[in-house]
């Protein structure tokens, strides 16, 4: 069974942990700016948003990558950024409905969330339940790879 | 079944390896007309940069990708289609029977019709050939002159620089990339690259290039000072390539028609790619866009059609990113945005000392189009929303009165995340 | 490293910004934030100078566990000499601006001289301006944080700014950034009104790295957010009801000061408690309170955001405060409530959002409220005067008086003073509940004998964040005491006021205390920090920060006289509650203290206890 990270907002705090520890993970430093998960705050409604790549079956990134730079990780179903093939050309940046894969001008790379080869460090930092890395049956993703569909304008079934 | 991609770009690839997903047991033919395995156009910027080999511009990296999928190669030129036989015909005069017909032959440079535009040292830079061509003669200290600051030309341009060359780029339009951006977004674009040291002319064209010595004069119009230069790129635009289709009754505009199933009006003949005149996703009519992911998302579209499963495409959309010397931009969809009396409203935020930008377009309470500068986080949204037309509600006016918070606009409305 | 060894020197006169090393040396002896400014502070500024006169400074500073994942590393200090005061002051925040600035690569920020219009600074990584902020002043700081993000196109930029209130001088004004949080005491945010500077506005994206040990420093970050998950207050206490878990907790002790410490209980502390923001309301079917929340890096949680009922009478017709916002926390709802004997939960919001967004102290304001309804009840303040009638439980009265003092109308003008300088001015200064000038926070002393000790001899004034004896004498941590005598305290009060000290000093939030002890912290320190940190170093830090703080304040003209409290603790007993009868015995603590630090009978640090602490 492949597992998913599930994301329960009502008990994000905005605590960060989980922003520090990916960077940590990725980078071996501590910055927000090099994080693949993001939390978002809303004000108005008080209310903390961590979000990242929900590993898509329609992978908008890996189709569009021009030199085939994305390729899925079979055992996590990660779809996973090689940064000696990627040429930093951005496209995947635009491609990908969520927002979820960014270009860093320090390594002139993309990144995006390839859940650490199955040990996500978001998930094992977040104190209190907000992440947790679950069977895939189990995960709210639901609701996201449906509003996915609709951006689909090729067949669910080619992923 | 027998399917014929013609045209190995990224559209005949991806077209091809999702018909094997769907169709294990069919014959896959990929006909290309370069010597080359199947490359990235895209790439090409970085190969002549010299940050990558020429491995690194193939679009699948391992040599058996192709047989392993049971993909045949064919290196030839089509010169010909029958669709009423169901058969190709090749330069060598040999012919190949097809059950579907993907037509993928992309696009190719356009030369502006302007004497000297044949001199030896005026390229194009389009396939790694050109590339190639280019990188033997811009050395350090040379001069080269480049006509058109559209999508190629600037992602080019870093590449040149990189190689020490002194760049002057001359562009008919009045900014910089002005099919993808706004007049002010294009004019910051202007000044940030004017600022590294590239000489810009917007306004202006090259009437004519002459060989002086082993110098290029470039003639400028409105009479103005000749250009001097080593080399000329031309980087005037690109067409589609459907010179062979004529005579094969499939109908033709700038572009092949085809509907949303990426159909052409011949049946069992599909076409995708820069090739097409698409439906555009707003306009509703036939739109030329020859950019990258509208390429890969008509190629599966075309070949789950061509599979037998009735898919539709919801029309192309124009999404852009550049990169132009450190300066990263993006525009979507109808940037330019609609008409007030149609439900049109639109922000604009302008730093320009800081060359950060951006502007968001609205048709009632949805995002039909977007421009920005300096943003490279979450930016993928922008696509989300305009192709979801998701319904922005309350907000649509916090947008109006602030747009940077457009990612939380997305989580709010798209993900109902708060 | 833990510490990014540079230093921003903003000299706000002649309008310049430049980098310096971080004096490596001082930060082995006083290991950052808290102690590394103040001895920045100490070493560059006259002690008698006039808070507000150009010639004051202001520093805003990290400490090196700042923008880790130590749990809590994301605080940040503002050191100055305070305006409301005079003395040292160093006030602490969480939300994410410190961090931020860590990781632009910044340990702290010295500000000079006085800008001749305003102006915020804006840094980004190593690049650092000062920008017209014209557009800025008269702003609150909720549209200053908003109209900074949106010029500059980046809702990721973390932003400290002082409101109306530090703008029009209102001597308790504090530094607020990230909306909700404060550099909260002794008129910070004065001061940095008094400079014309409105905001720092800063975006990292460097990061922190190269601690000194990162594996070891993940095992010990680790060890530690495990000590605090277990703990009974950081880990189920704090984290479900907030610092308001103290409201009725206090209030049974008979330790709640009430109406300006006339009493020691409140009869409606349940309904301005947590359990009372956790009701649904009878209004609106909603719950006060919305959510918890966190600052950076912290896995306690304790913040709360709440909404107010949008029927109450001080927001109705006023969408712009329907909104989520910050609060309430115990000193806060204390402060506004049982001080002023104010009741109403709503009202208690309305007014803390209020301090929040013009950038004011709500314990100050709240005290001096308080007062100011003892001198309306006793008939020295008019009705005329105030513009109101304005007696004790007055919801009403405190929610306009909150408007007046953040624009500087009216009778607000006179609040804006503080308890001391108000009650002094109308010939009654006894009624000021304060020590040094800062009026009390929520625990009274006649129940809580310790926190008398507490308040008389904090070096930045009345406060329970330099010795939070609550701990022992309330909670039991890390041993429980008795309330109500005064044997041990001097004891007790020196020990929290040292290790206090450190944990100000090291990035990390004094809430870690409820369940860290130092021998928690030394780990995370040595880890991260270069030298050797060993617990008899840290022991020895935070005796010399203190000492540090109490030589400046000598030589700014304090004397033994100050370190006392007002008459009311000493002479009226407390009427109700397990402390009836009692009043606090300051004046038997305070020779056992001065002992016990090695100072002489008038608070004097000897030469032997200078010489050994190295100052």
């Amino acid at each position: 069974m492949q597992k998913s990270l599930h994301i329960d907002a009502s008990k994000c705090t905005g605590c960060l942990q989980c922003e520090m520890a990916c960077s940590y993970e990725n980078y071996g430093v501590f910055n927000l700016a090099k994080s693949r998960i993001k939390v978002f705050n809303f004000e108005h409604e008080g209310r903390k948003v961590p979000y990242t790549c929900t590993q898509c079956a329609e992978a908008w990134c890996m189709n569009a990558c021009p030199v085939d730079a994305i390729a899925i990780n079979a055992a996590t179903g990660a779809k996973v950024v090689n940064e000696a093939v990627c040429v930093g050309c951005k496209v995947c940046t635009i491609a990908c409905p969520f927002g979820t894969v960014n270009y860093v001008a320090d390594t002139g790379k993309v990144q995006k969330c390839d859940l650490c080869d199955g040990h996500p460090a978001c998930a094992e930092a977040c104190p209190t339940a907000a992440i947790t890395f679950v069977d895939s049956d189990w995960t709210g993703l639901d609701k996201m790879r449906a509003w996915a569909g609709k951006t689909d304008t090729a067949a669910r079934a080619s992923a | 079944m027998r399917h014929l991609i013609i045209g190995n770009g990224p559209t005949g690839l991806v077209a091809a390896e999702t018909l094997r997903r769907l169709q294990p047991q069919a014959d896959i033919v990929l006909i290309g007309d370069e010597a080359e395995p199947p490359y990235s156009r895209m790439a090409i910027p970085y190969f002549l940069q010299g940050g990558i080999g020429v491995d690194g511009t193939y679009l699948r990296k391992s040599p058996d990708h192709y047989a392993k999928r049971r993909i045949q190669l064919l290196q030839a030129r089509v010169s010909w289609v029958d669709p009423v036989k169901k058969v190709i015909e090749l330069a060598d005069g040999k012919r190949e029977r097809y059950d579907k017909l993907l037509i993928a032959t992309g696009s190719h440079p356009v030369r502006p019709d302007v004497p000297g535009m044949d001199l030896p040292n005026v390229h194009t830079c389009w396939t790694l050939d050109d590339a190639r061509a280019i990188a033997a003669k811009a050395k350090p200290g040379a001069r080269v002159l480049q006509l058109g600051a559209g999508f190629i030309g600037c992602i080019i341009m870093e590449a040149l620089a990189a190689r020490g060359a002194k760049l002057t780029i001359v562009e008919m339009g009045d900014r910089m990339v002005p099919r993808m951006m706004t007049e002010k977004a294009g004019g910051m674009i202007k000044h940030w690259v004017e600022r590294k040291g590239v000489s810009v002319h917007v306004n202006e064209a090259i009437t004519a290039i002459e060989q002086q010595g082993d110098a290029l004069v470039a003639k400028v119009s409105r009479g103005g000072t000749p250009i001097v230069a080593d080399l000329v790129i031309c980087a005037a635009g690109v067409r589609p390539n459907i010179g062979f289709l004529a005579g094969s009754g499939i109908e033709i505009g700038r572009g092949i028609r085809v509907d949303n199933h990426m159909q052409t009006s011949v049946a069992d003949v599909y076409a995708a790619g820069d090739v097409v005149e698409a439906i555009g996703f707003h306009s509703g009519q036939p739109e030329l866009n020859a950019i990258q992911p509208n390429a890969v998302d008509q190629a599966r579209v075309a070949a789950h059609n061509m599979a037998g499963e009735a898919t539709v495409s919801q029309g192309s959309l124009a999404i852009n990113v550049l990169d132009t010397l450190g300066l990263i931009s993006s525009s979507f969809g109808q940037w330019w945005g609609a008409k007030k009396e149609e439900g049109g409203t639109g922000v604009e935020l302008v730093d320009e000392g800081n060359f950060r930008y951006l502007s968001l377009q609205f048709q009632d309470d949805v995002l039909i189009g977007a421009t920005s500068l300096g943003w490279t986080e979450h930016v993928g949204v922008l696509r989300g929303l305009i192709q979801t037309r998701t319904r922005l509600g309350a907000w649509k006016d916090r947008l109006l009165a602030d747009p940077t918070g457009f990612m939380a606009a997305y989580l709010g409305s798209a993900q109902k995340a708060a | 490293m833990a510490w990014t060894r540079k230093i921003l020197r903003v000299d706000l006169s002649k309008g310049t910004c430049k980098a310096e090393p971080l004096n490596m040396e001082w930060a082995q002896l006083y290991l950052g934030q808290r102690g590394l400014a103040t001895k920045y502070f100490v070493s560059e500024v006259d002690p008698k100078v006039d808070p507000l006169s150009p010639a004051n400074k202001l520093i805003m500073t990290t400490g090196p566990l700042t923008g880790t994942p130590a749990s809590t590393g994301g605080r940040y200090s503002v050191v100055t000499k305070g305006a409301l005061t005079g003395a040292i002051a160093c006030s602490n925040s969480g939300g994410y601006f410190g961090a931020e600035l860590k990781f632009a690569g910044w340990d702290m920020i010295i500000f000079e001289g006085k800008s001749p219009k305003p102006v915020y600074l804006w840094i980004e990584n190593d690049k650092a301006e000062l920008r017209d902020a014209a557009h800025l002043w008269g702003k609150t700081t909720w549209q200053t944080e908003e109209t900074i993000k949106k010029a500059h196109q980046d809702p990721q930029i973390r932003i400290s700014s002082i409101g109306r209130a530090g703008e029009n001088g209102v001597l308790y004004a504090c530094v607020v950034n990230d909306l909700h949080r404060a550099a909260g005491r002794s008129g910070v945010g004065t001061v940095m009104g008094s400079k014309n500077l409105k905001a720092v506005a800063v975006r990292g994206t460097l990061g922190v790295g190269n601690l000194k040990d990162p594996k070891a420093f993940m095992a010990a970050a680790a060890a530690g957010k495990k000590v605090l998950a277990g703990n009974a207050v950081t880990g189920q206490g704090l984290p479900t009801y907030g610092t308001q878990v103290l409201m009725n907790v206090i209030n049974e002790m008979g330790a709640l000061p009430t109406r300006n410490h006339r009493d020691v209980q409140f009869e409606d502390a349940r309904k301005i408690s947590a359990e009372a923001m956790r009701e649904k309301r009878p209004t609106d079917g909603k719950t006060h309170l919305v959510a918890n929340s966190a600052c950076f890096g912290c896995t306690i949680a304790c913040g709360r955001i709440s909404k107010i009922d949008e029927t109450h009478f001080s927001v109705v017709n006023k969408p712009e405060y329907w909104g989520a916002n910050g609060g309430l926390e115990y000193e806060a709802a204390w402060a506004l409530g049982a001080a002023n004997g104010v009741g109403d939960l709503e009202a208690l919001q309305y007014a803390n959002l209020i301090c929040n967004e013009d950038g004011f102290d709500p314990i100050s304001f709240g005290a001096t409220v308080g007062a100011a309804m003892e001198l309306f009840e006793l008939g020295i303040i008019k009705k005329e005067q105030i513009g109101m009638d304005a007696p004790f439980g007055s919801a009403k009265a405190l929610c306009e008086l909150a408007r007046m003092t953040a624009v500087g109308e009216g009778f607000g003008k006179e609040l804006g003073m503080g308890s001391a300088r108000l009650c002094a001015k109308y010939g009654k200064p006894e009624l000021s509940m304060s020590v040094k000038g800062q009026e009390f926070p929520a625990y009274d002393s006649r129940g809580i004998q310790g926190m008398g000790l507490t308040y008389a001899t904090s070096n930045r004034g009345a406060c329970h964040l330099r010795s939070y004896t609550v701990a022992s004498e309330v909670l039991g941590i890390p041993v429980k005491t008795d309330p109500l005598v005064t044997e041990g305290k001097a004891d007790l009060v020196k020990a929290f006021q040292d290790a206090t000290a450190v944990f100000d000093s090291a990035g990390i939030c004094i809430f870690t205390s409820f369940a860290w002890s130092l021998a928690d912290v030394q780990p995370q320190l040595d880890a991260a920090c270069e030298g050797n940190w060993t617990m008899e170093k840290l022991g020895e830090v935070g005796e010399r920060i203190w000492n540090m703080e109490r030589q400046f304040n000598l030589a700014a003209g304090f004397t033994a006289k100050d370190d006392d409290l007002p008459p009311r603790l000493k002479t009226e007993p407390a009427k109700t509650g397990p402390a009836k009868g009692l009043v606090n015995g300051i004046d038997k603590m305070r020779p056992e203290y001065y002992k016990t630090r090695g100072w002489d009978a008038q608070g004097v640090p000897s030469k032997e206890t200078l010489k050994r602490l190295g100052l």
